[in-house]
């Protein structure tokens, strides 16, 4: 009897996950709407009996049905099963991308804010000039110098997200280099790869993952605005942004084949973008709501 | 202070020698062959080397750069390979058209932005507070291209308020050129048909372009706010007595305001960005359509000399707002 009252009081007092969600619904809300679109888009090949590029001229630009919820393009594909086959490529690829940034931004902005001295300097305006574009212009600029293909839309997003990043891990690196922990390590003669990759990095990593959940969803969007704009993945990839270029040429017509692509591509940044508000709060409790 | 603006200016020379290798390492370094791409794959050899010899392809590569900054200070983009056209001359002929969107959709971003951020942080925590959050989320997560496509789609397609595309009907003349902005040409010379067109073809893509832009300044007028706010001074001149809007906005807002400035200027840039895809949506004859176009030919001095102009634009804002902030705050001035 007493064990049962002891268990009840200690899960009711040690779930941090509901409690941080009766505090913040708004980041409930997201990671609810994210956990819908990961299920639908992996159990996809279950939920819709089309294939994202089957061609099948007979049913171009039928409207939204029972048969096609969303209406089908200009060669008679589903759109709904794009879209859920498409949030595979336009999530992984916004992940990915963010992840890849934080990760090299963080490792370059260590060694910049730990050596100091010239390579720090040369690191640094490096960066600014970078941070001197506007992010989707130099992305443009790179994607469309680089050749138009998914490939180097990631990588022209990777590179305006990357100054971040160093930014962040540099500022942190500079205060943990000063640390007791740190000295000690030197002083035992620690390498200093040992040291950035074992001492610093760990402890400068908070900064850096409540700006990489605040970034998922801008990469998102970056990555469909290249794809809109033909200079990320190309047709027919069911990619979100790539959907959208094709089909906003039809939109008078055909209202559905851009709104619903488009209307995905909000949920899930929005999505992102509530979590990321939501982790900050935990974790920068500083910061102003 | 006189430091901190030198030293802002020193930073800016650095800036510009950055942008220009970039621009430079993106157009002439990295594309294979310029001369290759102008005269086609069936030209012979000695023509290839002849135009080389002329682009000056044949020389090392820092005497290009050189040349190229050359070029640069006497306002020389290169020369369209679309409309073979010299780019700077392009770049002008479609500024105003980007200039008058931009400057309205900022205008927009702030009229509507800093009320809202002001009454969120007042009512904080109440339902208008929860509702402007969830609206500035929104804005932020919103595709540009695809608030353009709704708002087309509702106001042109289904309730025919507004125009979808273009400046101004085919059936009105556009007004006299003085700047070059029609509202304000139409303005000046008394031209109200023009006036009225212009207003109406402008509102769908200024407020596409100021939706993500209203976000961002919504959630900084809100955050200082509430930092302001929760001040002893505030709290004193509560207690003396001091309320409501005298409060408000002579103690509160005044002092909000500096940091809102900073994010505002620095996000200009992300207008700007945005443009280039507003101008798509709604065939608005600007310079984000026009390297849009040269992006479908692979036209690079038209986008490197977009890149640039841009580029070199934003750099500018920056250092505006820099020393704005610098001029504002009381604190920077000893």
């Amino acid at each position: 009897m007493s064990a049962e009252v002891h268990t009840s009081t200690v899960t009711r007092t040690v779930n941090p996950f509901w409690y941080t969600c009766r505090k913040n619904p708004l980041m409930l809300a997201g990671i609810v709407v994210l956990v819908i679109i990961l299920l639908l888009s992996l159990f996809a090949p279950l939920i819709s009996s089309y294939e994202p590029t089957k061609i099948n001229i007979k049913d171009r630009f039928a409207p939204p049905s029972a048969e096609h919820w969303f209406g089908t393009d200009e060669v008679g594909r589903d759109i709904f099963t794009r879209i859920l086959y498409g949030a595979r490529l336009s999530l992984g690829v916004g992940v990915a991308v963010v992840l890849g940034a934080g990760l090299i931004g963080t490792v370059i902005g260590s060694i910049s804010g730990y050596f100091g001295g010239r390579i720090d300097q040369i690191i640094m305006r490096l960066m600014d000039m970078i941070l001197a574009f506007p992010s989707l212009v130099l992305a443009m600029a790179v994607a469309a110098t680089l050749g138009p293909n998914l490939q180097n839309a990631m990588l022209a997003i990777a590179i305006i997200k990357i100054p971040v990043y160093v930014r962040l891990a540099r500022a942190e690196t500079l205060s943990l280099r000063e640390k007791l922990y740190v000295k000690a390590a030197v002083t035992f003669g620690i390498k200093p790869w040992r040291i950035i990759t074992r001492h610093i990095i760990p402890n400068a990593i908070s900064p850096v993952i409540i700006q990489v959940t605040l970034d998922i969803g801008d990469a998102i969007l970056l990555v469909a605005t290249l794809g809109f704009l033909g200079l990320g993945a190309q047709p027919p990839t069911p990619e979100w942004g790539a959907m959208i270029s094709v089909g906003w040429k039809h939109l008078l017509d055909y209202w559905w084949y851009p709104t619903f692509p488009g209307f995905a591509l909000f949920l899930a940044s929005c999505a992102f973008n509530l979590i990321g508000d939501g982790v900050r709060d935990i974790l920068d409790p500083k910061a102003n709501r | 202070m006189k430091q901190i603006i030198l030293k802002r200016l020193s930073m800016l020379v650095l800036v510009l020698v950055g942008v220009t290798m970039l621009t430079f390492f993106l157009s002439h370094v990295i594309p294979g062959d310029p001369a290759r791409m102008m005269v086609g794959q069936r030209a012979t050899e000695e023509t290839l080397q002849e135009v080389r010899r002329q682009l000056g392809l044949d020389q090392p590569v820092w005497v290009q750069y050189f040349t190229y900054i050359q070029g640069l200070f006497a306002g020389d983009l290169g020369t369209s390979i679309r409309t073979q056209q010299p780019v700077s001359d392009d770049l002008l002929t479609f500024f105003p058209a980007t200039l008058e969107l931009a400057l309205l959709a900022f205008v927009i971003a702030i009229l509507f932005g800093v009320p809202i951020g002001i009454l969120s942080a007042v009512k904080k925590d109440t339902a208008w507070d929860h509702a402007g959050r969830l609206f500035s989320i929104a804005g932020v997560s919103t595709p540009v291209f695809w608030s353009g496509l709704v708002g087309i789609l509702i106001f042109y397609k289904f309730l025919d308020w507004l125009p979808s595309s273009g400046r101004l009907d085919l059936s009105v003349p556009p007004p006299l050129k003085i700047t070059g902005l029609y509202l304000l040409d139409s303005l000046l010379t008394g031209n109200w048909a023009a006036f009225k067109n212009s207003l109406l073809h402008l509102l769908l893509p200024s407020f596409t372009l100021a939706f993500a832009q209203l976000a961002i300044v919504t959630r900084q007028v809100r955050a200082s706010m509430l930092e302001v706010l929760g001040q002893e001074y505030i709290r004193t001149a509560l207690a003396n007595g001091i309320s409501g809007p005298v409060l408000l906005f002579r103690y509160a807002l005044r002092n909000a305001l500096i940091p809102t400035i900073t994010v505002v200027g620095l996000s200009f840039g992300s207008l700007l960005g945005g443009a280039v895809v507003t101008e798509t949506i709604f065939s608005w004859p600007g310079m984000g359509k026009y390297v849009v176009d040269s992006i479908a030919f692979l036209d690079f001095p038209a986008i490197m000399g977009f890149t640039f102009v841009i580029s070199i634009g934003y750099v500018l804002i920056n250092l505006l707002v820099d020393l704005t902030y610098y001029a504002l705050n009381p604190e920077m001035k000893e």
